[in-house]
């Protein structure tokens, strides 16, 4: 149960800056926040908007850690700020940046959602098969192996919070590499039994140093996902195969 | 002028949302849809436990039909349902199920051979068929007959809302995102598109169009804890309220969910209960036997959370700093199972609480969960009152829930309703010649402007968190699980002042662009007016009905309340709502009105039921050798698009 530890007087540093305000500058500012029981970052935040400065910007839908729209830097590392409990952080100091790789909106909001529909534009992250939409809906189901599902779900729990992406090294550096989100959708997509794409046809997506080859396998990626995909076993997967294609 | 042209319109990018805009643009019109958010971040992604869609794979789910899940829908909604509705909508789920399924969604997969599982407290094996191998597999869910709720693992929703998301990324279709409809433009018998704020630029657009459908969810943040995300606060709702015209229909029937944990509110899935899971009190006392002997943890939602609150009065509840609370027991289930199917559940516990499901009790407690009322619209899901305008989803009332929503009903109504409703639409936009009537676009564009440079210009006013709070808190202490005559009275009379003062909210943080208070300050007055509409509703209603509970009226009245509540905001000058009825036409039901099996039935008869209940017992003796499908059709027609209207296939049984 949640234990109340009530009474710490919280320090967050949060990073300032409105784009959509003329001469504004980007800048850390530091609010004072008394620490509730089971208190997390979205309540705080919320705490320090309607009490302290209305103007915070920050994106938080089901705070629920489901919805992966909360991510942004806590104390240095990418996490999903609805789900990280304050008393996490020892000394009471909570340092927060919006999340690096992606377009700033103001403060800790960032514009997650162009980047990850690019994403999936660019990776097709769909179902392609061309007789699909032939088959009847009256009819049975095509029969799946029970545990190819639960595999494809294990993938399919990626909540697009860009997590991997901000923690990405590579992606830093080479604004056109796809990063672990993307390779999580090929990994996704490639073990679907119902996706008809080749060898030959992921290749075309990652087999360049803009995709798999691209990465340096460091891992901060893995390191940081907040639901735990298996970004290792995965990427070296995809590597191999694409290694062995022909082309 | 800013304004976008597009023939559908869809506002809201959840599962309702994307499935609409996909109907539209498969039938070749032009489609955008409009989010707050990414659409796959919307709140359909919350759905954990599953989908029901009677497609009878799993051996515990033998004999399930569309007539089963049919007659669980319409006792489940305390005969309150629009039952036409009801049936196309358990006519369509298999289909609905399987659509997804070739879209991507991984469902979970029946497995052959002997499976153990928890039921009733019991280890107990089940033996699955050879032939149901690699179809998809249901769970058990509270009201049902039948196991099914077909799932992926207790991530349900997030699955379906990525396929359809990934889907309509596949079709082209765009979707707006951060933008918020804050007006709908009409001229008081047409809808012609919305008032849109860019919520980081601020600017204003008119989307134009020749269809729009709302498709924004609930209004679960009217209440201080609710388990809903914090974007459904019911504006999509609130949009046809506020043309003076267009209904909302049984607002006072709110849903509360049996176990969301203690204090943030955030939901575990009935799937706990579904798999085997049980409900416990302070003295560690399975209660729920006690008082529904035969349903127990898994009796239909509304009664369960009843009958919590009950347990708790008693002084069986477990004392904590944030209230009294119960416990959700799932330590029977063991690890495997919880990793495996209720691993979402295991990291909210892991997150928010601190402990492990596979070893420690969760502290749950009743709370808002489903709004079964909304806008009220056709079964072809358009408005009665303003053409053009449609609703899908838990915003709308085609009315499939009536009183009190099924679990596993809410994610397979808004993927069907977007199916059926995405069909009308376009069958609207292809009949229909829409000329614009420009001067009325300019006029709204102009007015919206106006209120929003009122409410930055204000220097002295309502603080909108204010305003906000005191009505969360009224709905909280005074239109909850047990309501009386006297408290509700309270809370229209309190709520009717908010309203008034919510007309002079000022604001502190005095910019046009991105501004979470100036957006606060658009939708809470707003918000107000729906809860108004909420207690008005409960208050006038002197029965009760699936989960509107009248302590000081405790029976089901089908005499004189056997109809649906419309609300209406007639004058922008009104403090309060217009409410209006609409009756149930008893002699057109397939199941005329009778007890759901809960408790101590108190039912009031209607004079019809009677009548009709003979009339079928005729149509059914006169036609003894037709099949189940010619004799439904006898009792009750309804209509459907013809490409729903195919028999559902089934192991064992075919097209029977
Ligand atoms: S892979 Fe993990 S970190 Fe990356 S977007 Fe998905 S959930 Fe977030
Ligand atoms: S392994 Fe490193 S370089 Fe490769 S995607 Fe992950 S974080 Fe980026
Ligand atoms: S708000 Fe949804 S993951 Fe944090």
């Amino acid at each position: 149960m949640i234990q109340a530890k009530d009474g710490r007087t919280l320090k967050f540093h949060i990073f300032r800056y409105n784009p959509q305000l003329e001469g504004d500058e980007p800048k850390m500012v530091t609010y004072e926040v008394k620490e509730a029981p089971g208190m997390t970052v979205f309540i705080a935040l919320n705490e320090i908007r309607e009490q302290q400065d209305r103007s915070l910007q920050y994106d938080f839908v089901c705070r629920a850690g489901i919805c992966g729209s909360c991510g942004m830097i806590i104390n240095g590392k990418p996490d999903l700020a609805c789900r990280t409990l304050t008393s996490k952080f020892k000394n009471g100091e909570i340092t927060l940046l919006p999340l690096p790789g992606f377009d700033l909106i103001g403060d800790l909001s960032v514009n997650t959602g162009t980047f990850n529909r690019a994403m999936s534009e660019r990776v097709g992250t769909w179902i392609h098969d061309e007789q699909a939409a032939e088959k009847s809906l009256d009819e049975l189901e095509e029969r799946m192996d029970p545990d190819l599902a639960d595999e494809i779900y294990e993938l399919d729990r990626c909540i697009e919070c860009g997590c991997c992406i901000a923690a990405c090294a590579t992606k830093r550096m080479r604004d056109d590499f796809l990063g672990a989100m993307g390779f999580m959708k090929v990994a996704r997509f490639h073990m679907d039994s119902r996706d008809k794409r080749s060898d030959a046809a992921w290749y075309e997506i990652i087999g360049n140093d803009e995709g798999v080859f691209g990465c340096m396998t460091l891992l901060g990626c893995e390191d940081n996902c907040p639901k735990d995909l298996p970004h290792q076993t995965k990427i070296a997967f995809l590597r191999r195969k694409m290694v062995g294609v022909k082309v | 002028m800013n304004v976008i042209y597009t023939d559908s319109l869809v506002i809201g990018g959840g599962l309702a949302g994307l499935r609409t805009a996909i109907a539209t643009k498969q039938r070749g019109l032009d489609t955008i849809v409009l989010s707050l958010i990414p659409a796959k971040r919307s709140h359909s992604a919350a759905a954990q436990g599953g989908m029901q869609g009677s497609l009878a794979a799993t051996i515990k789910a033998e004999g399930d039909n569309e007539d089963v899940h049919f007659a669980d829908t319409v006792k489940g909604s305390d005969w309150g349902c629009d039952q036409d509705v009801a049936r196309m909508f358990a006519q369509t789920a298999p289909k609905a199920v399987r659509e997804l399924s070739t879209w991507g969604v991984p469902w979970t997969r029946v497995r052959k051979g002997p499976r153990s599982v928890v039921i009733n407290a019991e280890r107990v094996t089940i033996n699955e068929k050879d032939e149901a191998h690699g179809l998809i597999s249901a769970r058990d869910f509270g009201g049902t007959k039948k196991w099914r709720t077909c799932y992926t693992s207790d991530g349900t929703g997030h699955t379906m809302l990525y396929a359809a998301d990934n889907k309509a990324i596949e079709c082209g279709i765009p979707v707006h995102e951060r933008k918020e409809a804050i007006a709908l433009i009409h001229d008081g018998s047409k809808c012609y598109g919305a008032i849109v704020r860019d919520l980081i630029t601020g600017e204003l657009v008119a989307y134009v169009a020749r269809a729009t459908t709302i498709a924004t969810g609930g209004y679960g943040r009217i209440y201080s804890v609710s388990t809903n995300a914090v974007i459904s606060e019911g504006i999509g709702a609130a949009l046809p309220l506020e043309t003076g015209v267009a209904s909302l229909v049984n607002m006072e029937a709110v849903q509360f969910h049996p176990t969301a944990i203690v204090p943030v509110g955030i939901l575990t899935t009935e799937g706990c209960r579904g798999d085997g899971g049980l409900l416990k009190d302070v003295d560690g006392y399975r209660f729920m036997p006690d008082y529904e002997p035969e349903k127990k943890e898994l009796a239909s939602r509304d009664v369960v959370s009843r009958r919590m609150t009950e347990h708790m009065r008693k002084g069986k509840g477990v004392p904590s700093p944030y209230g009294d609370h119960l416990w959700l027991d799932i330590t029977l289930l063991g690890k495997e199972h919880i990793e495996k199917n209720l691993r979402e559940v295991k990291e909210i516990c892991e997150y928010f609480l601190g402990i492990d499901p596979v070893k420690d009790y969760i502290p749950v407690r009743p709370t808002q969960h489903y709004s079964m009322g909304g806008i009220r619209t056709f079964a072809t899901g358009e408005s009665r009152q303003l053409k053009g305008l449609f609703a899908a989803g838990e915003v709308s009332c085609w009315d499939m829930h009536g009183f009190n929503r099924l679990g596993g009903n809410s994610v397979a109504e808004t993927i069907v309703a977007g199916m059926i409703v995405g069909e009308y639409v376009a069958d609207y936009c292809e009949s229909e010649s829409v000329e614009i009537p420009m001067s009325v676009v300019r006029e709204f564009l102009r007015r919206e402007d106006a209120k929003i440079t009122a409410i930055i210009d204000r220097t002295n006013g309502e603080d909108v968190y204010e305003l906000k709070y005191a009505m969360q808190k009224i709905m909280m202490d005074k239109v909850g699980i047990f309501r009386n005559g006297e408290d509700l009275e309270k809370a229209v009379q309190e709520l009717e002042a908010l309203v008034a003062r919510s007309r002079s909210v000022a604001i502190q943080n005095k910019i046009r662009s991105s501004n979470p208070e100036l957006v606060e300050a658009i939708r809470v007055p707003m918000m107000i007016k729906l809860a108004a509409c909420v207690a008005c509703g409960a208050h006038a209603r002197t029965e009760s009905r699936g989960a509107h509970a009248r302590e000081d009226h405790p029976e089901r009245n089908d005499r004189d309340w056997l109809k649906r509540t419309l609300a209406i905001w007639k004058n922008e000058a009104d403090d309060l709502p217009t409410l209006g009825y609409e009756d149930l036409d008893v002699m057109k039901m397939e199941m005329p009105p009778g007890s759901r099996g809960y408790g101590k039935a108190e039912i009031i008869p209607h004079p019809d039921t009677e009548r009709r209940v003979k009339q079928i017992e005729e149509i059914q003796s006169s036609m003894p050798d037709v099949d189940r499908h010619e004799l439904q059709k006898a009792i009750m027609p309804y209509e459907l698009p013809e490409k729903y209207t195919g028999k559902n296939e089934r192991i064992g049984v075919g097209f029977e």
